[in-house]
């Protein structure tokens, strides 16, 4: 595990370099508010890779467990927003206690043909049914479209992650942990680069109304430097950099409309995070919003040109 | 020496069991927090709270710092915490509750008279005006008019309006698995009511006083958005009890 000491290694210098200019920072011009929440962002941030860092260290078991827990700390933060009536109380205890734990063993248990439709074929149905039994009808589809939602990307898209711990790339003899590492590192990054794009250019206003921080100049600027980190970072891969950098474009900008959509659902909702437990950031989906969608691309794009068909792409790559 | 031990055995259960209850409570309903008032002082405070669901009392009490707690006694149904044994021993055990007798026909002790000598003793309370829970559709139940009693009988009192959102939706009436959703628990300022010589104000203050505990919740804060499927919001609630 060589890649993975190297790894650590890295996000420590980086964070080390981004505390430091951080402390420049608050030297130069005082602890305004934007320097506060800057070093309680960063802060944060060396929280949130210690814990994946020790996840990581510990093997498969730890990882999903981590992201097990990541999905209850999303679902309980996506559904106190939905709409629902009491009606939906067996429905909700369903969603959390049985469609959770039951899509992560299929998980851990490597079950590609379980895992992939227990949530959108098993749940769609079950959620509803305990619901009807019930008998009320008021905001009936409201209700069933809000919870199948808040399952679909809190557990089904967060199981994703973990889902590339199995993932059986012929020719890759390392870790899985590592393509996980990737991910997030290369879509959270993306995200930085974005914020940081964007203060230094950012003018037009990608979502005015959706997101008023999201610029093209950011868009742009970042999702191009996180292709770069992602070629970088080729060697956490089984691809050259070429396909690495093309990859972690791709999951940049999927991050980017994740994190817009789930946006546009706090704007529905008429909140501005969507908790508070993560200091500086807000909620747990509000850092893992660009990471719901990209894994579910990042997976299926590796499993189907890399897994399932290689002799078919293998000239391309 | 036997009586000894048995209380103090006694007392770190009921320490033991407070601190079981509160890790539940933070567990399952993940309150989030909001303090718009200062730490509990030397002046007495009511905490006037709604009603919604029978983990209420619990989850304010969890939600309070732990010198607080040891200062500070929910009022409580006696019918409900004397129930049982187990009941018994949270109710007067741990929370040190007051507990009142809800049926005016059979009570035997007056509940503001209860009240008021837990306060003079040196207590605060957490009190739910309301008088019952409250499972309508409405945000808040007219008050019930102890509160304007306690308030005019000890006029120094701070009364300390706490909104609590969500937790019925984590235990609704009849249920027996909580679902974890996240609950706010909103403390709002302190109000310092000056009562002496306000006879026949009774329906203003209590009107006054539901108006603060209302601007507490997300309706109150947003009137502007009410939520699908929210009835309509009243012009002006406090119309009809103006002069």
């Amino acid at each position: 595990m060589t890649e993975l000491a190297a790894l650590f290694v890295l996000v420590a210098l980086t964070l080390g370099a981004a505390s430091l200019a951080a402390h420049l920072i608050r030297n130069r011009v005082g602890p305004t508010a934007f320097v506060e929440n800057l070093t309680q962002r960063i802060d944060a941030w060396w929280v949130m890779c210690i814990v994946l860092g020790v996840a990581f260290a510990l093997g498969p078991g730890a990882t999903i467990l981590l992201f097990a827990f990541l999905s209850f700390a999303v679902l309980r933060e996506f559904l106190t927003l939905t709409r629902r009536s009491r009606a939906d109380h067996y429905a909700l205890i369903f969603a959390f206690f049985v469609a959770l734990p039951v899509q992560y063993l299929a998980i851990w248990q490597d079950w590609y043909g379980f895992f992939t439709v227990f949530i959108p074929v098993w749940t769609f149905m079950i959620l509803p049914t305990l619901s009807v039994l019930r008998g009320q009808t008021e905001g009936f589809l409201t209700r069933m479209a809000e919870t199948q939602w808040a399952l679909m990307v809190s557990v089904f898209c967060v199981s994703h992650v973990p889902a590339l711990l199995f993932l059986d790339i012929p020719g890759f003899d390392k870790s899985g942990v590592l393509l996980v590492a990737f991910l997030v590192i290369v879509v959270q990054g993306s995200d930085v680069l974005q914020y940081i794009w964007g203060k230094m250019l950012g003018r037009t206003k990608v979502a005015p109304r959706t997101s008023p921080s999201k610029t093209w100049e950011g868009l742009i600027g970042g999702t191009l430097s996180a292709a770069l980190l992602g070629a970088a970072l080729f060697w956490l891969t089984p691809f050259p950099p070429l396909t690495a950098g093309l990859l972690a474009f791709v999951c940049a900008i999927v991050g980017f409309f994740g994190g817009l959509v789930l946006s546009a659902v706090k704007r529905d909702r008429g909140v501005k995070d969507w908790g508070t437990t993560i200091e500086g950031h807000g909620g747990f989906l509000d850092r893992l919003d660009g990471v719901v969608f990209a894994a579910l691309i990042f997976f299926h794009l590796l499993r189907f040109f890399w897994v399932t068909n290689p002799e078919t792409f293998n000239i391309v790559f | 020496m036997a009586i000894d031990i048995r209380s103090s055995l006694g007392r770190i259960a009921q320490t033991a069991a407070g601190a079981v209850l509160t890790g539940i409570a933070h567990a399952v309903a993940a309150p989030r927090v909001v303090r718009l008032c200062p730490p509990l002082g030397a002046t007495p405070r009511i905490y006037i709270a709604n009603h919604t669901s029978n983990a209420d009392t619990v989850l304010i009490w969890a939600c309070l710092s732990r010198r607080e707690r040891r200062r500070v006694r929910p009022v409580a149904a006696a019918d409900y915490w004397l129930k049982s044994p187990l009941r018994r021993f949270i109710g007067k055990g741990v929370f040190n509750a007051v507990l009142i007798e809800r049926n005016p026909e059979d009570r035997t002790q007056d509940p503001v008279a209860q009240m008021t000598a837990a306060i003079d003793a040196g207590f605060s309370l957490i009190l739910f005006p309301e008088g019952r829970r409250n499972e309508g559709e409405v945000p808040l139940l007219p008050l019930k008019s102890g509160i304007y009693h306690l308030a005019r009988s000890r006029p120094d009192l701070e009364i300390v309006p706490v909104w609590i959102e969500n937790l019925n939706g984590v235990l609704p009436r009849g249920e027996v698995i909580p679902v974890p959703l996240i609950c706010t628990l909103t403390f709002g300022p302190p109000i310092s009511p000056d009562l002496r010589g306000a006879e026949g104000e009774k329906a203003r203050f209590l009107a006054g006083l539901a108006e603060r505990m209302l601007a507490l919740s997300p309706a109150g804060h947003d009137r502007s958005t009410p939520a699908v499927g929210d009835p309509p919001a009243p012009a002006d609630p406090q119309g009809g009890a103006q002069p």
